[in-house]
């Protein structure tokens, strides 16, 4: 069963259309990767799933539930995390209190049960605190618990942003560009990082420019040019689409 | 960490014992040490904690001294009982201003917010529904009572102003380590990212404002019934300006910053009150200098830290 279906999704801004009527779909427990030139629409088919901008036609519907148009952080509740291309951390806060901050749509309790500290609410931090210390270890980041996140390595940073999304208890998690900026060793790191996440029967969608880490973990490959779908299927058939060689290196006359 | 604790522990002490060495004058300016300490408290949850610009925060205090000085002369009603009138009133109030407002960024909020406080100030100059007093403001206010007990004299209220001060610190300081606290935190971090990690940012930040408002209403309530007469000029820009430059220059969204802020930046004036004229020129020096050598404050917030005890490396699976 498909656990995310984009219908004919279009969205423009101004006169630059960013993306044209994309349709797919993403098979529960699977790896998805969304690849394309610079320009090519693949951000913003994020942030149309994940509710940061509104499509102007075409819908999306995740777990059986219409989630277009919805607001972010009720498309993360149903279970939708995310990463960002750009880093987008809370820079003055601890990595803990990072990825706490995923923890927080699975939390209920508000001001009054913090200033009178009912034994709901220490019961839910106690919960909360020892599930964001697993989501670190199983980054790989439980030493840096209590540093400030502007004090992590860039690799690190990106890590921390993983396990933040992590932390929401996504069904489905949306990477974008997980691999810039990491070194070869961190990368190969982190394609077993992206396999473990799977193993958790965590659903991956990832942009990616790295085309090594893109064909090593995906299952599937969606390739994006000008805001259209050209191509879609597994790696080995999208390394021999032709038009999938003409956009990335351009045709020969 | 134990160092701290003797510090504030001697401070506490200190501050328990000072009206038994002060003259009725010092321990007045106490009092409104104390009064501002409730409303720089209150405000550092909506500027330090989720970092809103808010210049209007007098409007919340006015809404609730009028609030309290209008039922009490009305109605008679005890001015202790009043303090949750003037919260509900101050935070009710701040929800309907802060709704159509509260999606403006940084410097228009800013803008928006100092609006939102001169118009209730000309509100009540115009003695709007008849019940503010206009210009001349609400006189005869009932001191407060507790047991049969009238507190009336400046020490008598030092304690009970104090008092509230310790409690309005024992929540906020729960609150900054909470749920909520954390949330306003992100949000003021980076508010994008916030919602992308499943915070609803507009509850949160119509939240603080509600709660920042609700304190800052309470705080009207005893200034209130510490003076008897209140007036629109007590609520006046110059006191969101107050309140908002303690916040930043104490320390934004440090609780013991916020409090020597509000020393230094009321109790000083009055240390210096022979040098007359020269005090507020050196006094604003002063802001410009701390400003462009320590922008953070000059108590800024110690990072939370949290229990963590690493035992193996956990791995989680389905």
């Amino acid at each position: 069963m498909s656990l995310l279906t984009l219908k004919n999704l279009t969205k423009s801004f101004g006169g630059l259309m960013a993306v044209n009527d994309v349709s797919f779909d993403v098979e529960e427990g699977s790896i998805i990767g969304l690849i394309g030139p610079n320009g090519a629409g693949k951000t913003t088919v994020f942030n149309l799933i994940t509710g940061n901008h509104r499509p102007d036609r075409g819908e999306i519907i995740f777990n059986g539930i219409h989630i277009t148009g919805m607001l972010t952080h009720r498309i993360v509740s149903l279970g939708i995390g995310r990463t960002f291309q750009t880093i987008r951390l809370f820079q003055n806060l601890t990595a803990l209190e990072n990825v706490l901050a995923g923890r927080h749509a699975r939390m209920k309790s508000g001001a009054t049960g913090a200033m009178l500290r009912t034994p709901g609410q220490k019961r839910e931090e106690r919960d909360a605190l020892a599930s964001a210390l697993r989501e670190l270890s199983f980054v790989g980041l439980q030493e840096q618990a209590n540093q400030l996140a502007r004090n992590l390595s860039y690799g690190n940073q990106r890590l921390l942003e993983i396990a933040r999304a992590l932390a929401t208890e996504p069904r489905l998690v949306i990477l974008d560009e997980p691999a810039s900026g990491m070194n070869e060793q961190e990368t190969t790191l982190l394609i077993d990082l992206i396999r473990m996440i799977r193993d958790r029967k965590i659903t991956i969608l990832l942009i990616e420019h790295d085309m090594s880490l893109v064909m090593r973990a995906c299952e599937r490959i969606v390739v994006l040019e000008y805001g259209s779908k050209i191509a879609e299927g597994p790696p080995s058939a999208i390394k021999e689409d032709p038009k999938v060689i003409e956009a990335y290196l351009g045709t020969g006359d | 960490m134990n160092k701290k604790l003797y510090i504030y522990g001697a401070i506490s002490v200190l501050l328990a014992v000072a009206p038994f060495f002060l003259n009725a004058y010092w321990v007045d300016v106490l009092n409104m040490i104390g009064i501002y300490a409730i409303l720089a408290l209150s405000l550092n949850l909506i500027v330090g904690h989720a970092g809103l610009f808010n210049l209007g925060h007098a409007a919340f205090y006015a809404v609730g001294a009028y609030t309290a000085a209008i039922l009490n002369t009305k109605f008679g009603i005890p001015i202790l009982w009043l303090l949750p009138a003037s919260a509900l009133a101050a935070g009710l109030f701040a929800l309907i201003i802060a709704r159509p407002i509260i999606h403006l960024r940084g410097d228009y909020l800013c803008i928006a917010t100092i609006g939102a406080g001169e118009i209730v100030r000309i509100a009540l100059i115009n003695d709007i529904f008849g019940i503010t007093g206009g210009p001349n403001g609400i006189f005869g206010i009932a001191r407060p009572v507790v047991f049969d007990f009238v507190i009336r004299r400046p020490h008598e209220f030092y304690y009970f102003i104090w008092l509230f001060v310790a409690v309005t610190i024992f929540f906020f300081r729960r609150l900054e380590n909470s749920r909520f606290g954390r949330a306003l935190n992100y949000l003021r971090e980076d508010e994008v990212a916030a919602e992308g990690s499943g915070i609803n940012t507009t509850h949160y930040k119509l939240g603080c404002f509600v709660l920042g408002a609700a304190w800052a209403g309470m705080a009207g309530d005893i200034f209130a019934a510490k003076m008897t007469i209140i007036a629109p000029e007590s609520f006046n820009f110059w006191e969101s300006v107050v309140m908002f430059a303690i916040v930043i220059l104490g320390g934004s969204g440090s609780i013991p910053g916020v409090l020597l802020g509000s020393f230094l930046f009321v109790g000083l004036p009055e240390m210096f009150r022979d040098f007359a004229d020269a005090r507020m020129m050196i006094f604003g020096l002063a802001m410009i200098i701390m400003m462009i050598f320590r922008t953070q404050g000059i108590l800024p917030p110690t990072p939370r830290t949290y229990p963590v005890e690493i035992t193996e490396k956990a791995r989680v699976h389905g």
